[in-house]
């Protein structure tokens, strides 16, 4: 009989630590091949320093992190995302950089009831009528960053713009954010397919339509084209340039002089005065190599964020209704400085116009040139039925 | 639309002619000559555009550069064709697809573990980096110029080379015969060989040359190959002259037509409607031209006829 209590205390001694040293998973998908790669290993880069600056826990419990790619296929997307809350079993969900990826993982993950934080993607079908209680966007909701210039050209008293975009829905959307806050005469809108390569042909519609400014939203490859050749045909001369995703620390670095002095506009910039955040650009820099975009920055906030929430339950994840509760509080020093969740989990922050300078050490970056929405939150949370 | 702005516009759709040019020559004497279809030819064009980039980086020239940048491509064709489409000269075409598809997978990321994810960007030599005034405001670069100039004496060259040469006969031959050309005792594989390495480099070339005017960046050649084979079908398989034809046809109906479309949908419907339909019918243009030429010459504009 004493036998089986020594055995039985030596089980239950090897089984109680076991528990709590299992790990918190969490999953992260994010696209990390083909032409924007370079997007999704700023996430996950951003993500992955703040957990070495946090020892490799959340609170005083290990992170196991799991990272795989999306590779910008919705069928891709959805396979990873049920291995990651089937197989793994993983505790939250971290993903994705774009919004089409994030619509094709959304139910897959929300189901199996795993929380879902994107750390880039902010679709407006889930900011609305469709908002769902388990996903937070750590990041912002993808009409924001248009509305800022929108704003910006209609308090600059800009009467002529020309609008250029990628003929998809991102697009489309982007010139409708632009609209929301701009009352000017748009002089002419031009759509381009994704896979334009030599922009020439809109540079002379520009041209002809003489406007005194040009917003564009040129993500990834494309923007590195454009401003290349927008800046060849001497327009920058006399058209102020405005833009979305568009110029930022992702594109810069091909795009260099050629996109000195353009306006882009967004939460945040590595020149941003907020508590943490010269020290977050230093610690990337020396780690990785390159200077971080708002995509770094959003990864690791949502790291951040997970940490908060992981001490607020004292470690147990068990209890949904607590972890959903501590998410939402948001209670922690984003680098964005002020930080918290709207009623549909989609952020309340405030958003700037950026300018692109050059640094000392031969880098470029984008610095705050004026702050345009205090405490804003997106059109979309009043259709949105959580509270 | 003015006629200045209808000027640029021919001036930019001579330009992308002539890259597709490049692209295309070596497309279709591979496809006619050997009658190989080779999904990764765009991936020799990214290559030469990667190429001239690093040889810039470490010479400073940029002609140096793409002088280099073409013979090492010359060098990576020859060694593609040895290691890997050799072997599938015998296959059928399903195999050849699949197989070259994976080769394009495979560079791309290839690519991307040697120059990272980021798209690289490529001054203008500076000899050439001047503009001139085309449209009042508007700058036209001088280096635009220079592709268009480039691209034709390039085609000037390959069409002396195929129609007046030894070696341009042969392959010239080997495109409709290769059964006789062998059995005369040419020998037909050194001529593949050849003919294989030399497309390569004009893809090269032709990456090189747009490296100033575009990103440099992953799965860049991927979306002009398939305009490519839209040029090469027009032009008529194995082609060089039907190429040349096709590739300016097909760069003036996708950059002057993009705009006469959209400025057309504009007097009939009001104009969000209008820029919104327009680029999507546009990048229809080239297929809707391919299916009515097909329609009328099914082999294209200069099948059957030499080279």
């Amino acid at each position: 009989m004493q036998r089986f209590v020594v055995v039985g205390a030596a089980l239950a001694a090897l089984a109680w630590p076991a528990v709590a040293d299992e790990p918190v998973k969490v999953g992260m998908i994010v696209t990390l091949s083909g032409p924007p790669a370079a997007l999704g290993q700023h996430a996950r880069d951003g993500f992955q320093l703040a957990l070495d600056q946090l020892g490799g826990k959340f609170g005083d419990r290990d992170v196991e992190l799991i990272v795989a790619d999306a590779e910008l296929k919705p069928d891709v997307a959805i396979d990873r995302a049920r291995a990651l809350v089937e197989r793994d079993d993983v505790d939250f969900v971290v993903g994705t950089i774009f919004s089409n990826m994030l619509g094709a993982i959304f139910k897959p993950v929300t189901d199996s009831g795993t929380f879902l934080l994107s750390p880039n993607a902010g679709p407006s079908p889930f900011a609305g009528a469709n908002c769902h209680e388990d996903f937070f966007a750590v990041s912002y909701q993808n009409d924001q960053n248009h509305e800022v210039l929108g704003r910006y050209a209609q308090d600059q008293g800009f009467e002529r713009v020309f609008l250029l975009a990628p003929n998809y829905q991102a697009g489309r959307d982007s010139l409708a954010g632009f609209k929301r806050h701009f009352d000017g005469t748009v002089v002419d809108e031009a759509y381009v397919p994704l896979t334009q390569q030599d922009f020439s042909s809109e540079v002379a519609r520009i041209a002809a339509a003489d406007p005194e400014a040009l917003f564009v939203f040129m993500p990834g490859g494309l923007g590195v084209r454009f401003v290349n050749q927008f800046r060849q045909s001497g327009l920058a001369d006399r058209v102020a340039f405005l833009s979305a995703f568009t110029v930022d620390e992702t594109t810069l670095p091909a795009q260099k002089d050629a996109a000195l002095g353009f306006f882009g506009g967004g939460n945040w910039s590595p020149g941003l005065d907020t508590p943490g955040n010269a020290e977050f650009v230093e610690a990337f820099e020396a780690a990785y190599g390159y200077v971080p975009a708002l995509y770094a920055m959003q990864g690791y906030d949502t790291a951040m964020l997970l940490d908060s929430v992981v001490r607020a339950v004292g470690g147990d994840l068990d209890d949904r209704d607590a972890v959903r509760a501590a998410i939402r509080a948001a209670d922690f020093q984003s680098l964005r400085g002020d930080f918290s969740f709207n009623t549909n989990g989609y952020p309340i922050q405030d958003f700037y116009l950026l300018r692109v300078v050059a640094r000392d050490d031969g880098n470029y970056q984008t610095e705050v040139v004026q702050q345009v929405f205090d405490d804003y939150g997106d059109v979309y949370a009043a259709e949105c039925a959580l509270d | 639309m003015s006629g200045t702005l209808l000027l640029v516009q021919v001036l930019n759709g001579l330009q992308l002619g002539v890259i597709l040019f490049l692209v295309a020559a070596g497309l279709t004497l591979v496809f006619g000559v050997m009658g190989f279809i080779n999904l990764a030819h765009g991936v020799q064009y990214m290559v030469g555009a990667y190429l001239t980039w690093q040889f810039h980086a470490w010479t400073g020239n940029f002609a140096l550069g793409l002088a280099l940048a073409l013979v090492t491509a010359l060098g990576l064709g020859l060694l593609l064709e040895r290691l890997i489409f050799r072997q599938l000269y015998d296959r059928d075409h399903l195999d050849q697809v699949l197989a070259t598809f994976g080769v394009i997978l495979f560079v791309n990321e290839a690519v991307k573990v040697v120059w990272g994810p980021v798209p690289l960007s490529l001054a203008p030599p500076e000899w050439l980096a001047g503009s001139v005034t085309l449209v009042p405001g508007l700058l036209y670069p001088v280096y635009r110029f220079a592709v268009i100039g480039a691209g034709l004496l390039v085609a000037l060259g390959l069409y002396l080379l195929v129609m007046r040469t030894r070696a341009g006969m042969l392959v010239r031959a080997g495109s409709t015969h290769p059964d006789v050309v062998a059995a005369l005792g040419v020998d037909i594989r050194k001529l593949f060989m050849a003919v294989f390495g030399f497309g390569a480099m004009l893809a090269g070339f032709a990456g090189g040359l747009a490296a100033p005017l575009f990103a440099v960046q992953t799965g860049m050649g991927d979306d002009l190959l398939i305009v490519a084979f839209v040029v090469i079908v027009i032009g008529g398989i194995g082609s060089i002259r039907g190429a040349f034809v096709a590739a300016l046809l097909v760069g003036l109906v996708d950059t002057v037509g993009r705009q006469l479309l959209t400025d057309g949908l504009r007097l009939a419907l009001d104009p969000s409607s209008a820029n919104q339909i327009g680029p999507a019918l546009a990048s229809m243009l080239v297929y809707v031209v391919m299916a009515v030429i097909l329609a009328i010459r099914p082999t294209g504009l200069f099948a059957g006829k030499a080279a």
